[in-house]
C-alpha cells in the first residue's frame, strides 16, 4: 500500500487554493466565529484581540491563548487559522501542535526576531505571510509559506496599502513573465528574491501560492476592488467586527467578493449595512505604528 | 463544442478550468443560472461547502443545480462539491443537492496537518492516480445503483451513479487530467444519448 504523504507542497498550498474567492475573517470568541461561518467565511483567524484593538491597546502583542483557538475551534467546522510571531518558532509549533489548520506569520503582532522569518518548510502546517512587493513574497516562499496576503495596513479600515502592495506585487510578476530568462538572475539581485521562485513564476504565468488581500478591508466595495484587482480572496480584520452590524457587513463582504463584478448586485449589497469601523487616515501613523514596515 | 462548466461561487475554479481545457473541451464559468444553461455538463470545485451553500441561497442557483441533475446532465463533484451532492450528510439533517445516493462524513481525514497526497487505484480510469485529499471527506456509504470507483484505508473516496461523479480527493491539483477525461467522455455519452432519442 502506498503510504500517506503529510505536509507536502501540494497539500499545503492546495489548502490554500480551496479557500479562493472567500473571506477569511478575524474573530475573537466562538460567538463570533459561529457568526462567520454562517455569513459564509471560508475560514476564521482566532486571536485575542482584532488588529484595531491591538493598535490601541499598545505594548507588546502575542499569540492568543491557546484557549481561544480551542474554543474557536470547537464551534465551527470551517478551517481555523491563528497568527503567531515573526520568527517566533515556539508559538508556531504551539499551533500546529494545537491542529490549527493554517498559521499566519503576522506582522500585527510584536515581532520575536527581527532578523529572521521563520524557516516554514519544516512544518506539517501551512503558513501565510504578508508581502509589499514581489521580492518579500518571493522570500517568503522561498522560506516555505503556502500562500501570500497583501499587508496593506492592519486596524485602520483603510485600503490604500492593501492597494498599493496588491498593484506592486503584480506589477512585478508580469514583469518578470515578460524579461528573458538570461535577466533573471540580476533581477533576483535587484529584489532579493530567490533566484528559483521567480524562474518558477516566469514559467508559470504566475506565482506559485495564492495571494489574498489583506490589511484595510472595511466594506463590500473594498472587498469587491481587491478582486478587481487581482486577489485570489480577503482576509477581514478589524472591518467585522468593528462595524455596526457584524453580521450584515459579514454577510455582505461575502458577497461582494464572489460576485465582484455584478455592480447591480454590489448595490444591493450595500444598502443599509449602518456605519462601517471608523477608519484612520495612512499619514496619521507614525513610523512606529506602522505594522507594514515589521518584517523584510 | 462540448461546454463544462464549473460552479464559481468559491473554490478551486480554475484548477478545474485547466483541467478541462487540456481534455479538449470548453470551460464555462458558472456564477448565475444564465450561465448554467449553457453548459452541458457541471463541475462542483473544491472549496468550502458551507460557503457554496449559503451563495446558492442567496442567489437563487440551488433548485436550477437540482433541475440540471434531475435532468440527467452530468455533475461531478470534487470535496466539497461530493458534499453538495450527498444526499445524506453525517450530522447535518439537510443536504444541499441531494441527488448522489450516497453518505458523507466532512473533515473525515482529520485537520490540515493530518492532510495528505497518495497513489489511488480507481476502478477503469487509473492504477496509480495522484489523489490529493484536503481536510476531506469521505463517503460512509452508498445506496446499491452507485458504483464504487476508489477506496483508501478502507474508506470510500469515488463513486459513480450513472451521470454523476464524486471524489474525495482534488484531481484538479495534479497535472493528471485521467478523471477529468473520464468526466468528459461522461458529458459526451449523454449528449450523444439526447441527440439519439
Amino acid at each position: 500500500m502506498t503510504i500517506n504523504q503529510t505536509g507536502t507542497d501540494r497539500v499545503k498550498r492546495g489548502m490554500a487554493e480551496m479557500q479562493k474567492g472567500g473571506v477569511i475573517m478575524d474573530v475573537i470568541n466562538a460567538e463570533q466565529a459561529k457568526i462567520a461561518e454562517a455569513a459564509g467565511a471560508v475560514a476564521v483567524m482566532a486571536l485575542e484581540r482584532v488588529p484595531s484593538d491591538i493598535r490601541a491597546a499598545g505594548g507588546v502583542a502575542r499569540m492568543a491563548d491557546p484557549r481561544i483557538m480551542e474554543e474557536v475551534m470547537g464551534a465551527v467546522t470551517i478551517p481555523v487559522m491563528a497568527k503567531a510571531r515573526i520568527g517566533h518558532i515556539t508559538e508556531a509549533r504551539i499551533l500546529e501542535a494545537m491542529g490549527v489548520d493554517y498559521i499566519d506569520e503576522s506582522e500585527v503582532l510584536t515581532p520575536a526576531d527581527e532578523e529572521y522569518h521563520l524557516r516554514k518548510s519544516e512544518f506539517t502546517v501551512p503558513f501565510v505571510c504578508g508581502c509589499k512587493d514581489l521580492g518579500e513574497a518571493a522570500r517568503r516562499i522561498g522560506e516555505g509559506a503556502s500562500m501570500l496576503r497583501t499587508k496593506g495596513e492592519p486596524g485602520t479600515g483603510n485600503i490604500v496599502e492593501a492597494v498599493r502592495h496588491l498593484r506592486k506585487v503584480n506589477a512585478q510578476v508580469r514583469k518578470i513573465v515578460h524579461m528573458n530568462e538570461d535577466e533573471l538572475m540580476t533581477e533576483a539581485k535587484i529584489l532579493g528574491a530567490p533566484y528559483e521562485v521567480l524562474l518558477q513564476i516566469k514559467h508559470n504565468g504566475k506565482l506559485p501560492v495564492v495571494n489574498f488581500a489583506a490589511g484595510g478591508v472595511a466594506t463590500p466595495a473594498d472587498a469587491a476592488l481587491m478582486m478587481e484587482l487581482g486577489a485570489d480572496g480577503v482576509f477581514v480584520g478589524s472591518g467585522i467586527f468593528k462595524s455596526e452590524n457584524p453580521e450584515k457587513f459579514a454577510r455582505a463582504i461575502v458577497e461582494a467578493t464572489t460576485h465582484y463584478q455584478d455592480y447591480n448586485l454590489l448595490v444591493e449589497i450595500s444598502k443599509d449595512l449602518g456605519i462601517p469601523m471608523k477608519g484612520i487616515e495612512i499619514s496619521r501613523l507614525s513610523a512606529g505604528e506602522r505594522m507594514q514596515d515589521r518584517g523584510w | 463544442m462540448v461546454k463544462i462548466g464549473v460552479l464559481a461561487l468559491q473554490g478551486a475554479v480554475s484548477e478545474h478550468v485547466r483541467s478541462i481545457e487540456a481534455c479538449g473541451v470548453e470551460a464555462i464559468i458558472v456564477k448565475s443560472t444564465d450561465e448554467l444553461n449553457l453548459v452541458d455538463g457541471l463541475i462542483l470545485p473544491g472549496g468550502e461547502s458551507t460557503t457554496m451553500r449559503k451563495l446558492m441561497d442567496r442567489h437563487d442557483i440551488l433548485t436550477p443545480v437540482i433541475e440540471f441533475a434531475q435532468a440527467g446532465k452530468p455533475m461531478f463533484g470534487t470535496c466539497a462539491g461530493l458534499i453538495l451532492l450527498a444526499k445524506e450528510i453525517v450530522g447535518y439533517d439537510f443536504a444541499h443537492i441531494g441527488v448522489l445516493n450516497a453518505t458523507v462524513e466532512r473533515n473525515s481525514f482529520g485537520r490540515q496537518v493530518d492532510s495528505f497526497e497518495t497513489q489511488l487505484e480507481v476502478k477503469g480510469i487509473a492504477t496509480d492516480f495522484p489523489a490529493v485529499f484536503i481536510r476531506a471527506p469521505h463517503i460512509v456509504e452508498v445506496e446499491p445503483n452507485v458504483e464504487i470507483l476508489a477506496t483508501h484505508e478502507g474508506k470510500i473516496v469515488m463513486v459513480r451513479q450513472g451521470h454523476l461523479l464524486g471524489c474525495s480527493f482534488h484531481p484538479e491539483l495534479t497535472v493528471d487530467h485521467r478523471i477529468t477525461a473520464y468526466f468528459t467522455e461522461m458529458v459526451k455519452e449523454s449528449l450523444a444519448k439526447k441527440a439519439t432519442v
